[in-house]
């Protein structure tokens, strides 16, 4: 069996709403975190994401300045100075399969739909812990592999192209970031 | 904050797309433990969930009140963006903190009223009674709660409203595919 040692992780909790950031502070702190930090606007949110470099980020969607999806776009930049794959968790109201999408396509790494539970937040934390995804890069994404199922024999308009593979060896982004702290 | 020893990223390059696989960073952070020490978080987290509950009905009133704010500024100064952001805000935060707050059906006539404003054609062409009906239900259920009897009242009184309100953007969205598609969509969270 596997435990997750929540006073090893850093959250940054987004949310615009202080009733939800208490709701939230409680159930991580109860799960055994010990650093939580807190924002109640996207634009906050990412000057904290850089400064205390957090493991996982829990959002809010609808947020005054700039909402928890253009926070997933920003922190999802590639050539970033910060930690472009950090796990984000979107934790919203809106429960619409058409949100979902845009919020996958984004970089949202898990999707969340209020109201929130203890076992819903945990499960989600776990995945990210516990099966992370490779990211992939196109000319218009980058963030966590959108597809969860794979099959070799999807032949659908939106498969990917193969190829010739190339592996190259690069410095670990995530030390570059660290670096530069 | 975790800490994971220095691995470097490996970049699969196909025609259109990169596959970037790290070593998994948070991978320190689970532990391998035997079952009898398995303690259950969740159980942790709910109790520490219920012991914030006394708190849950003063919560809940001021979602109401900042709703019933909103809907006097648009009667006051009518649809701006400004007024428009703050009525659906204030619903919204309602829609996904009611259920947990106790209050489940100020949560439904909540998303009832979110549907309205996001999908309306035009906001100033929507029934005036039609709004105000919806936060009046809202600020019945979180007011009248200690009644026993009002549970079922207050979801009768959510599922009207939403019947109404789908009625209204059923017809007002007939020409608009893409909005009487996803007025139509079914909720990826289960019902109440």
């Amino acid at each position: 069996m596997f435990r997750i040692d929540f006073n090893k992780l850093r959250f940054l909790v987004c949310d615009d709403n202080p009733h939800m950031r208490r709701i939230l502070r409680t159930l991580l702190h109860s799960f055994g975190a010990r650093e939580v930090y807190e924002s109640e606007d996207g634009a906050t949110a990412l000057e904290m994401y850089s400064h205390y470099v957090p493991d996982i980020v829990i959002t809010d969607w609808s947020m005054p300045i700039f909402d928890g999806l253009e926070l997933a776009q920003m922190i999802r930049q590639p050539e970033s100075k910060g930690n472009p794959y950090a796990p984000i968790i979107m934790l919203t109201g809106h429960s619409e399969k058409r949100r979902v999408t845009v919020a996958r396509d984004a970089g949202v790494t898990e999707f969340l739909a209020k109201p929130i539970s203890a076992k819903g937040l945990y499960q989600r934390i776990l995945n990210v812990v516990a099966n992370p995804r490779p990211f992939i890069k196109t000319k218009t994404y980058f963030g966590p592999d959108r597809r969860r199922n794979t099959t070799n024999t999807y032949i659908g308009p939106e498969r990917r192209i193969g190829g010739e593979v190339e592996v190259l060896q690069q410095p670990s982004l995530l030390d570059k970031a660290r670096s530069t702290i | 904050m975790a800490k994971s020893k220095s691995a470097p990223v490996q970049i699969s390059t196909f025609a259109d797309h990169h596959v970037i696989t790290q070593p998994n960073p948070l991978r320190n952070v689970l532990r391998r433990v035997a079952e009898r020490d398995l303690d259950d978080p969740v159980a942790r987290a709910e109790k520490a969930l219920a012991g914030l509950s006394g708190e849950f009905k003063n919560w809940m009133a001021i979602e109401a009140d900042r709703l019933s704010d909103a809907h006097a500024a648009i009667l006051r100064d009518g649809f701006t963006e400004v007024t428009r952001e703050e009525l659906f805000r204030a619903a919204h935060d309602i829609k996904g903190d009611a259920a947990t707050f106790g209050f489940p059906s100020a949560g439904a006539a909540a998303e009832s009223l979110c549907r309205i404003i996001e999908h309306a054609p035009d906001l100033d062409e929507v029934p005036s009674n039609l709004i105000a009906h919806h936060i009046n239900a809202i600020q019945a259920i979180v007011r009248e709660r200690t009644k026993l009897d009002t549970a079922a009242t207050a979801g009768e009184l959510s599922k009207q409203l939403r019947g109404i309100a789908d009625a209204f953007l059923a017809h007002a969205n007939r020409d608009r595919p893409e909005h009487l598609e996803a007025v139509l969509a079914p909720s990826i969270a289960p019902a109440e």
